[in-house]
């Protein structure tokens, strides 16, 4: 399998001297293409410090992050936000939808930024809200959707401009079971390719099961754990 | 429009609660501002109303004068001086005065009165009704129908009145360009009656008027003028010096200076603050939309953007209002002296300008510190 992401001794400190804290400490890992990766750990083992590291949303004090061979903290500021709006999905733990616009113009936000016409954003949005399956609900602002739906439009929104690397951070939070389940479900079977690599932040062990592998966070180190280990803890 | 821009006006057009906070606040601060601008060029321009009715090229006066309601007698030795200077086409008398009318119904009304020379009439106002010949017949005046020619009791040619115990006859009615700013009518008649109907000092003169042989001769003529002792000065100096007079020596410039100033600080004040909670209402989007892959450069012209349009637009409510309320207050005022002159609105339109851009950057300061890490962290 073709490597996607690279991590190499990644760390990221806040503080100085006595003070300096540790949120990630040397961390290593690969993600595939093809691969649904799940990072999992209790709230403060720096899951989500090395999430923002590895999508090229916050810079590490120490090490490298590669996503299909281009070392992304070398690029310049602009090149770097170019480059996360062209390869990089994101799918925010409370979704961050402008309530403002509508359902289908939020889809479109990412084309609009890549300086697409408006209407041909708006066309190729409405096939990836149909994708999600919610064609019909395009012109309602989020706020009138329900939670699993207004996860559906993020997801939508992340797979617009067709991300070589999808990032999920807690996907699951707002959600009962069983829309959890749906969600991965379809993530599982209509969103993951072999040309995509997805990465799920959670902590939610009810949808460990679609994960291809786990690897656990805790004190900001990283180990690998497969699958079939954790569910037998 | 590009797409950002146009996500920009969605997400300020749509919050209809802050957009509508926003709108009200400018339109308020540039009503007021224009308002106060506009009664002060409304003043200026009624204050200077004879210079710019009687139209000659260059006023011969006392060097103490300071407004042309304020005039101080020449002895007539000076307009021999002054129409021998040789760049001097013509030269003549104006005679300008307040006088008190006994109308036909009784009652009495203060007016001007201004004598035009009995030879040329330079200075005459344009005739609506009636022939301008009529004026040297016995008792002839001609009525200006101005915003306060209904003081006179809407006359027609023929009414009659008495000034001084003289009989006076309206041969004709006259426009002019502006109304004056003491809310008195005007008459006209010539000079020779003038001094007749009017008790005069012994100087009768109270402004020559001049006209140049060629616009090359002002320089000259206002040299001479000025070695015989008396001030000669083009019609626009001359306004100019009525203006500066209100501007800098009544308060009245000073007060509206304030009253402007004070605008300028509510609209500043309103606007900024909510444009501000806007911003910050909205923050985490635009986190979001920085993590998702939107550039700095992107995020500052969505803002400023978002300032700029509804300053401009709250720009044009503002100015109707304006134009509305001095409408419908000339409606019942006639007086009401205020003009919107292309400066004011300049003037406004650049405290606008100031005010999008001081809310727009503290909006732009605070957005550009988002990390969309925050986002991530929630």
């Amino acid at each position: 399998m073709k490597v996607a992401i690279e991590a190499r001794d990644v760390h990221k400190w806040f503080g100085e001297g006595d003070a300096r804290t540790y949120a990630v400490k040397g961390v290593s890992f690969d993600a595939y293409f093809g691969e649904l990766l799940y990072v999992v750990g209790p709230s403060g083992s720096g899951k989500t410090t090395m999430l923002s590291m590895i999508s090229g949303i916050l810079r590490p004090d120490q090490g490298q992050v590669r996503i299909d061979g281009t070392d992304i903290w070398s690029l310049p500021d602009d090149d770097l936000a170019d480059f996360r709006l062209h390869k990089i999905g994101f799918v925010f733990q409370d979704f961050h939808l402008f309530p403002r616009l509508t359902t289908l113009e939020n889809v479109a936000v990412p084309l609009i930024l890549q300086e697409r016409p408006w209407d041909d954003a708006l066309a190729e949005a409405r096939r990836d809200l149909d994708v999600v399956g919610l064609g019909h609900r395009a012109d309602l602002p989020p706020v009138k959707l329900s939670g699993g739906e207004q996860q559906r439009v993020a997801i939508a929104r992340a797979l617009v401009s067709r991300p070589e690397i999808l990032i999920l951070d807690e996907p699951t939070a707002s959600l009962d079971g069983d829309t959890g389940r749906t969600i991965l479900e379809f993530i599982r079977r209509e969103i993951l390719t072999e040309q995509r690599c997805i990465v799920i932040v959670t902590h939610d062990s009810r949808i460990f099961d679609f994960a291809d592998r786990i690897v656990q966070m805790e004190d900001g180190r990283l180990k690998s754990i497969e699958r079939e280990t954790l569910d037998a803890q | 429009m590009p797409g950002t821009l146009r996500i920009a006006y969605k997400l300020l057009v749509n919050d209809r609660a802050k957009y509508g906070a926003l709108l009200v606040g400018i339109t308020f601060a540039v009503f007021l501002m224009i308002e106060m601008t506009s009664l002060f060029s409304g003043v200026l321009a009624r204050s200077s109303a004879t210079v710019r009715n009687i139209g000659a090229s260059i006023w011969v006066m006392d060097p103490a004068v300071q407004t042309v309601a304020n005039s101080i007698p020449l002895p007539d030795y000076v307009l021999d001086e002054v129409r021998s200077i040789p760049g001097v086409a013509f030269a003549v008398p104006l005679y300008s005065g307040s006088a008190l009318l006994k109308l036909s119904d009784g009652t009495y009304q203060a007016a001007n009165v201004m004598g035009l020379d009995d030879t040329s009439l330079f200075g005459r106002p344009a005739l609506t009704e009636g022939k301008i010949e009529d004026v040297f017949a016995e008792n002839g005046f001609i009525a200006v129908k101005d915003s306060e020619f209904y003081k006179l009791g809407n006359p027609r040619i023929g009414a009659e009145f008495e000034l001084n115990d003289n009989r006076g006859v309206i041969v004709g009615i006259a426009k002019v360009a502006s109304s004056g700013l003491f809310g008195v009518p005007t008459l006209y008649t010539t000079y020779s009656r003038a001094l007749q109907y009017i008790p005069s000092l012994r100087f009768t003169s109270s402004y020559l008027l001049v006209e140049p042989k060629s616009p090359a001769d002002i320089a000259a003529i206002k040299a001479r003028v000025k070695e015989i002792g008396y001030l000669a000065l083009t019609k626009d100096e001359f306004i100019a010096q009525i203006s500066n007079f209100y501007k800098f020596h009544t308060g009245i410039g000073t007060n509206m200076l304030i009253m402007t100033a004070i605008s300028f600080i509510i609209g500043l004040s309103i606007s900024g603050q909510t444009f501000y909670t806007f911003i910050i209402e909205n923050i985490e989007k635009f986190g979001a939309l920085k993590a998702i892959g939107a550039k700095g450069r992107d995020l500052v012209l969505m803002i400023l953007f978002q300032a700029g349009f509804v300053s401009l637009t709250g720009f044009g409510l503002g100015v109707g209002l304006c134009a509305l309320a001095i409408w419908t207050a000339r409606l019942y005022l006639p007086d009401y002296a205020a003009i919107i002159t292309g400066l004011n609105l300049v003037l406004a339109f650049l405290m606008v300008l100031i005010i999008a851009g001081a809310s727009s950057y503290f909006g732009v300061r605070k957005v550009l510190t988002i990390e969309p890490f925050d986002i991530f962290r929630g």
